[in-house]
């Protein structure tokens, strides 16, 4: 056998000595189970091959739980040489046969319990008083707060507005705007009749890139311009009709999702993204 | 009445005072608290005291440090050591029955009691209750235990290993319940 399995084996058996050890002292079982003798053989066998720090802990650990063992072993005999040791198999066993009122009957021979008044003494009484004193009423604790009375009246497009509960104009009218601003940018910086997508909804800020995105989406959707995508080339450009294109109804739609993140928005402002 | 036994007397009242009526958490006062309160003879008042309450079946019951029966204790053991007042016979179960308790409750506690004592004052919530799940229904099994818990008879580790507790040494005569439960003929 070669040193390192030889070492191998020596740590495994210490581990072994170790859990057993554990579960003696954890699970209070009877600690003659562990032959102490034939584990201080083991632990005397490979003390000489221990080299690294690790090791030499391994066996520290080990000796010290057989120690703990020892120590449950003494306490063991103390007790069994008592008058209060009973054999617990016995017992539990015995237990088990008794009935419930049987057993509460034998308890009751050897229960004596203590007499112990309750009452109220000077101190809690002034403790008591002090605290009536400085406790509010339950009216004033409890006050409701009366809900907020506001008065009913017209609101002015412009409120509305404000409140972005209409829009300042109309839809389909924004729309219409959004559209022709399609067409002077696909003439000015397009090529054959398209402008790449990013080119055309991006934007300084990222919420105005994010509202642009979100406005050619109805330009595709109404029929005021189609999306050219060509996945090879990872290039999405954006085609704008001369009229409304009525889609008919025997034409399948499709959805085609686009991310517009606030990373691909960077990108397109570093000129990464095309 | 002569002056020593006038002496007695007030005595005698002052340390029923401190017996009878709870003070602290636990009931029960330290030798140290009496000595101060009574003298240093207050072993003496005790014994008196114990006298007189013979003939209502009680008795001043001395608890010293962790539980251990001391034969002539010293002034200090006896300083460090609680007295009670508790019954010095024995309750038949329609008495036991008026304290509040139920049948399950006492029989349960004497099968926890009973199985610590038998495992050298150490046992595990988990094997204790499933020894009271054999006679009491489940969902209240849990629920004894914690109470015999927060009554003082028991106390249970951060690892789940219930120790008899305070109340147990005090009221509970231990040899006597095993002797009692081992030689209780059973029906079957």
């Amino acid at each position: 056998m070669s040193r390192k399995t030889y070492e191998k084996l020596g740590r495994e058996k210490l581990q072994r000595i170790i859990d057993t050890c554990r579960s003696v002292e954890d699970r209070s079982l009877d600690p003659f189970l562990i032959d102490v003798n034939s584990n201080i053989g083991t632990i005397k066998e490979y003390f000489g091959e221990w080299k690294v720090p690790e090791d030499l802990c391994l066996d520290a650990e080990t000796l010290h739980h057989i120690a703990s063992v020892v120590k449950l072993q003494s306490e063991w005999v103390r007790h069994r040489s008592t008058s209060l040791y009973t054999d617990p198999f016995l017992l539990e066993d015995k237990l088990k046969r008794m009935d419930k009122s049987e057993i509460a009957r034998t308890f009751l021979k050897a229960w004596h319990p203590l007499i112990e008044w309750e009452q109220l003494s000077l101190q809690s009484l002034t403790e008591a008083m002090r605290y009536w004193n400085t406790l509010i009423p339950l009216e004033e604790r409890w006050k409701e707060t009366p809900p907020l009375e506001v008065a009913a009246e017209s609101a002015t497009r412009e409120e509305l507005v404000r409140q972005k509960i209409l829009r300042d104009i109309a839809f389909s009218e924004e729309l219409e705007t959004f559209w022709n601003e399609l067409k002077t940018s696909v003439e000015e910086k397009g090529k054959e009749g398209r402008i790449r997508y990013w080119d055309f909804i991006g934007a300084d800020s990222y919420d105005e890139t994010v509202d642009r995105a979100f406005m050619t989406s109805f330009l595709v959707t109404y029929g005021y311009a189609t999306l050219e995508i060509y996945p090879l080339e990872e290039e999405t450009f954006l085609v704008p009709f001369e009229k409304p294109v009525v889609r008919s109804g025997k034409t399948q739609l499709i959805s085609i999702p686009i991310s517009v993140s606030f990373a691909d928005w960077e990108k397109w402002k570093g000129g990464e993204l095309k | 009445m002569s002056k020593r036994k006038a002496t007695y007397a007030a005595k005698l009242k002052r340390a029923t005072h401190l017996l009878f009526f709870k003070r602290h958490v636990k009931p029960g006062v330290k030798g140290w608290e009496l000595r101060k309160a009574l003298g240093s003879d207050y072993p003496k008042v005790l014994k008196i005291m114990d006298d007189y309450l013979k003939a209502l079946d009680l008795e001043v019951k001395t608890i010293f440090e962790e539980g251990k029966q001391i034969e002539k204790p010293s002034l200090e053991q006896l300083d460090k050591a609680r007295f009670y007042v508790a019954l010095r016979g024995e309750l038949v179960p329609k008495e036991a029955k008026m304290i509040g308790w139920r049948i399950d409750d006492f029989a349960g506690l004497a099968v926890a009691i009973a199985y610590i004592v038998s495992r050298k004052g150490r046992a595990s919530r988990e094997e204790v209750e499933k020894l009271l799940r054999e006679k009491l229904p489940g969902w209240k099994v849990g629920l004894n235990v914690d109470r015999y818990i927060r009554y003082g008879y028991l106390t249970e580790d951060e690892s789940g290993q219930l120790y008899l507790d305070w109340r147990t040494r005090a009221e509970v005569d231990q040899k006597s319940l095993i002797d009692l439960l081992l030689t209780a003929e059973t029906k079957s």
